[in-house]
Order: C-alpha cells, then structure tokens, then sequence
C-alpha cells in the first residue's frame, strides 16, 4: 500500500514540475528574448513585471472556442496535441534530479529517453497530416524530414555517453561523470545541444512553423486549448532537452556540496541550458530547409561518428 | 584568417550586450511621454482671432472642419455713417475621427486662429464624440507653447514694428497737444524695447 502511495507522490511532484517549469521556461524567455530586443516585455499581468501574463494567456485559451475542420479527421485531430506533450510527461518521470530523486530510476534510462522523445514529434506530424490544410501537411513533411535527420545524431552522441559511462542509466550516467568529460565529450555535447533544437523545431530550425511561408505549419488548424497544449509542449520540450543535456553532459547534481544541493544543481544546470536556447532563438535567424538538411547530414552525422569513435579510443586507453 | 564559428559568437555577443543595457520602451501610461514641444497633438482655436472665413473648412482635404455663423449689424458710430457688419462664429467643431493631422487649415488660416498643441490624450469609446466643439478648442489654447524667441539680431516681427509706430505716433500727439512744442521724440523701435 505505501509503495503504491509513495509512487503515486513521485508522480504528482514530477506532474507539477511538468506544469510549472515550462512556465518559468516560457516566462523567461518573454523577458529575456524583449530585453535582448531592447523592449520590456510583459509588465502588467499579475502587477509585478508581468509574472502572470503565461497564466493569463492559458486563460485565454480556454476560453476559446473548440474548432475542428470540416475536412479533418476528428479523431487524429483531436489527440494530436496529447500525442505531442505527454512523451514529455513521461521522459520527465525518469530524469533524475538528484541521487534518488527521481520519479522512476530505470535501467534502461537512456533507451527509454530517447526513444519516447521521438513520439512527441509524432504528434505534430499527426496535427499536419489531419488537418486536410495543405499549409498543415507542408509543415507536417518538414517535421518528418527533419525528426528523419536529427534523430541520428542524437541517437548517435547518447550512445557515446553511455559508452564513456558504462551504463544506460541515467543515474549511473552522472555518477560515473567526470569534470574533464566537458573536453571529452565536448563536441557530443553541441551535436545534442543542436539535434534537440532541430527535433523541438525551436529557431534557428523552426523551418516546420514558418510564419512567413506556411502560416503556422502543422498547427495552423489548431485553436484555443488545443493549441495552447502543443505550445506547452514545446517548452516542455525546452525543459526535458535542458534536463537531459545537464545530466548526460554537464553532469547532473554534481558540483560543490552536492550531498546536500545536488537537486539545485541540476535545476541550474537546467536553466543555464534552458536560456541557451532562449538566446539562440533571439541570435540566429530561420535557416532554409536545405540548409538544415546539410547541417544534419554534412556536419552533425559526421561529428556524432567522431565523437563515438573518440569515446572508443578513450574507454579502451583507460579500460 | 577568419576562424570559422566567428559570426555564430558575435551574433550571441550582440544580443547579450543588448541584455544588459536599458531598454528604449517608453512607459507611456506610466510616465508620461517626451514630445517634443511643437508635437502635433490636437488643433486649438483661439476664437478670437477667427473670423469664419472658412479657408481652413474649405481646404481640409477630409472636410472635418463644420463652421456655422451669421452676420451681425454693427450701428454706425458717427452721425450719417454706414452701418458694419461683421461675422460672428457660431459653431465651429473639428471632426478628429476623420482628420488626418496634416496641418493644411493652421497653414492657411490668414488670422493665425488654429494652433497645433501637443496635447494628445482625448481619446473617446465612442467614435462619434470625436468631433469636439469650439469650447474644447479653445481650452487647448492654454497648452500651446509660445512662439519661439527670434534669433538675436533678427528683425521684430512686422506686427510689433506697425503697433509701436502707432503708440509712438499717438504719445508725440498726446505732447504737442499738452506742450504745444512739435517735437516728436525720435521713432525708436530696437528689438531690445519690444514688450
Ligand atoms: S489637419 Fe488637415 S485633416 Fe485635420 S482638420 Fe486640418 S486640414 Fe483637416
Ligand atoms: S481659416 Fe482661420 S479665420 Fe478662417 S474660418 Fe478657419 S480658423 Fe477661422
């Protein structure tokens, strides 16, 4: 009985982490992305510099009215946005917050990260192909291509790190983690940092949502909660991306006094990437899709294979 | 030789330096903003001064200027004279829903009647109480800023010159009349004695 009371704590912690670290994610960016603009931001929700306003705009959004296209197919569309936010959901249960803070420790951590990462794509793509919007479709194409070309070396740089450490586990992962691990596995570092943008379609490869080419992509059709649950997703999305690279390659809670702040460490760790990904969208611009298809390909593949290689040599040289 | 990556870095250097500078929002509701003085807010009316020839009703490309008026007889002053008219403003409205802030009427007004104050917050809920009357217009008078001081060494204005040749002429009238010596005090009109 109090296994399953205990359980069913861990996942209600984890549930209203999931709801409020992507608000603070999104909070932060409308504040960070206007003072890089030289603007101010939201200043009135909630009286004190706009602390409300993502609460307000969810608000709104329920508000609105529920429409669903005559042509659509209703079911698809209807579960669409679930299909893309809750993976995100289940990738956070596992990430581990601290030693043994974590919703649910598995031995397969990794494997299981990666791969239920791949179906919240699959959501977006099931929005632009039931949305019988050739806008919608455009966008649900570039989302398949680029999950196509992205996944790989994402794929590819996780697998370094759970050669270097031995283990799939996400905790054996960072408890194997050593400082000099930054030089090591540097370059797996920025080929996931960019794989996880590209495959949560966040600029500088929001090529999928173009505003100025296909309206809105995949989730033209969409409105109301619908909508707002696919925005969630994506800073969801920022959120397990931020998490996962501060476990697997910045180390997790380790750091100064981590018996007793581990759990603050990774939540730094977190948000430091977390605004990496921020700053990035205020930098760069969109890139073309072929662009982004070279990237992929002529550069990210070849560089994830490198690192792998350079994990080998280095795990046989200290085996 | 360029380090390839260069133009990644600088792109992040720029918008981090923009971070940590203040920003340019003006916090209008809160804080009032800087116009500057001769900003086109609104048109004030010095009603006075206008005598409803309609020049400024008649150019308004938007036709947003309503003028109503009607003669007055003035009598005559002097025994067998002829009695004066003269025009008296009845209404005069200006429509802001419809006027596009082009400064045409103040440019052709001859009587110098109409004035750009920057006053700017009349905003209404209802479009049709937009069209404010001449009393509206002429309280903006109060906030027009005065003229601006003529350079040093310019010419005073042609109006200051004329008014002043008249009160010279009116005192050296007043002196010989209580004198009886013609001696007319030299026409002094410098810029330095303008009131
Ligand atoms: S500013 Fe232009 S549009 Fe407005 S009342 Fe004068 S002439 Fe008409
Ligand atoms: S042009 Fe000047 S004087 Fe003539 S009606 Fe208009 S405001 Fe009055």
């Amino acid at each position: 009985m109090s296994d399953l009371l205990e359980a069913l704590l861990r996942v209600l912690v984890v549930l209203v982490a999931f709801l409020l670290l992507p608000l603070l994610v999104g909070q932060a960016e409308h504040k960070a992305m206007a003072h890089m603009q030289s603007r101010v931001g939201p200043m009135y929700a909630g009286m004190f510099h706009g602390w409300a306003q993502l609460v307000a705009d969810g608000v709104k959004f329920v508000q609105k009215e529920d429409v669903v296209p005559r042509d659509a197919d209703p079911a698809v569309f209807r579960i669409a946005p679930a299909v893309a936010l809750l993976p995100y959901f289940v990738v956070m249960l596992v990430i581990p917050l601290g030693p043994g803070l974590v919703g649910q420790d598995l031995d397969v951590g990794l494997f299981f990260v990666l791969a239920v990462m791949g179906i919240g794509v699959i959501g977006t793509l099931m929005g632009g192909w039931s949305s019988a919007n050739k806008f919608s479709l455009l966008g649900g194409i570039r989302v398949a291509a680029q999950l196509m070309a992205y996944e790989l070396p994402f794929v590819l740089v996780g697998a370094s790190v759970a050669m270097a450490a031995g283990t799939l586990s996400l905790t054996g992962i960072v408890e194997e983690w050593q400082p000099w691990w930054l030089l090591w596995q540097g370059i797996g570092l920025v080929v996931f940092f960019v794989a996880g943008l590209a495959e949560l379609q966040r600029p500088p490869f929001d090529m999928p949502v173009a505003d100025a080419e296909i309206v809105f992509g995949p989730y033209t059709e969409y409105g109301g909660l619908r909508f707002a649950l696919f925005i969630l997703a994506e800073y969801a999305g920022i959120v397990v991306l931020s998490a996962l690279t501060a476990v697997l390659f910045l180390g997790g809670w380790r750091g100064p006094f981590e018996d007793s702040l581990g759990w603050l460490w990774t939540l730094v760790k977190t948000f430091l990437v977390a605004f990496v990904v921020i700053w990035v969208r205020v930098a760069y611009p969109r890139m073309r899709e072929d662009q982004l298809q070279r990237l992929a390909w002529q550069g990210l593949v070849p560089l994830a294979l490198l690192q792998l290689a350079l994990t080998a040599v280095g795990v046989v040289a200290t085996a | 030789m360029r380090f390839p990556g260069t133009g990644l870095a600088k792109g992040l250097a720029v918008t981090m330096r923009q971070m940590t500078r203040r920003s340019v929002t003006a916090h209008y509701p809160d804080a009032l903003p800087d116009l500057p003085p001769r900003s086109r807010g609104v048109i004030a009316l010095i009603e006075e001064n206008c005598t409803s020839c309609m020049l400024c009703a008649r150019e308004c490309p938007s036709w947003c200027i309503y003028i109503d008026s009607h003669k007055d007889v003035v009598p005559a002053t002097t025994e067998g004279g002829r009695d004066k008219s003269r025009n008296v403003l009845d209404r005069f409205a200006i429509d802001f829903s419809l006027c596009m802030y082009c400064s045409i009427c103040i440019e052709v007004c001859p009587f110098d009647a109409l004035h750009w104050s920057p006053e700017f917050e009349y905003a209404e809920l209802d479009i049709r109480e937009l069209t404010h009357e001449k009393d509206r217009l002429r309280e903006w008078m109060w906030t027009v800023p005065a003229p601006s001081a003529l350079d040093p060494h310019a010419e005073p204005a042609k109006e200051l010159g004329a008014a002043e040749k008249a009160a010279d002429k009116a005192r050296a009238a007043d002196l010989s009349a209580a004198e009886g010596a013609p001696a007319p005090p030299p026409p002094d009109n410098s810029a330095e004695e303008a009131p």
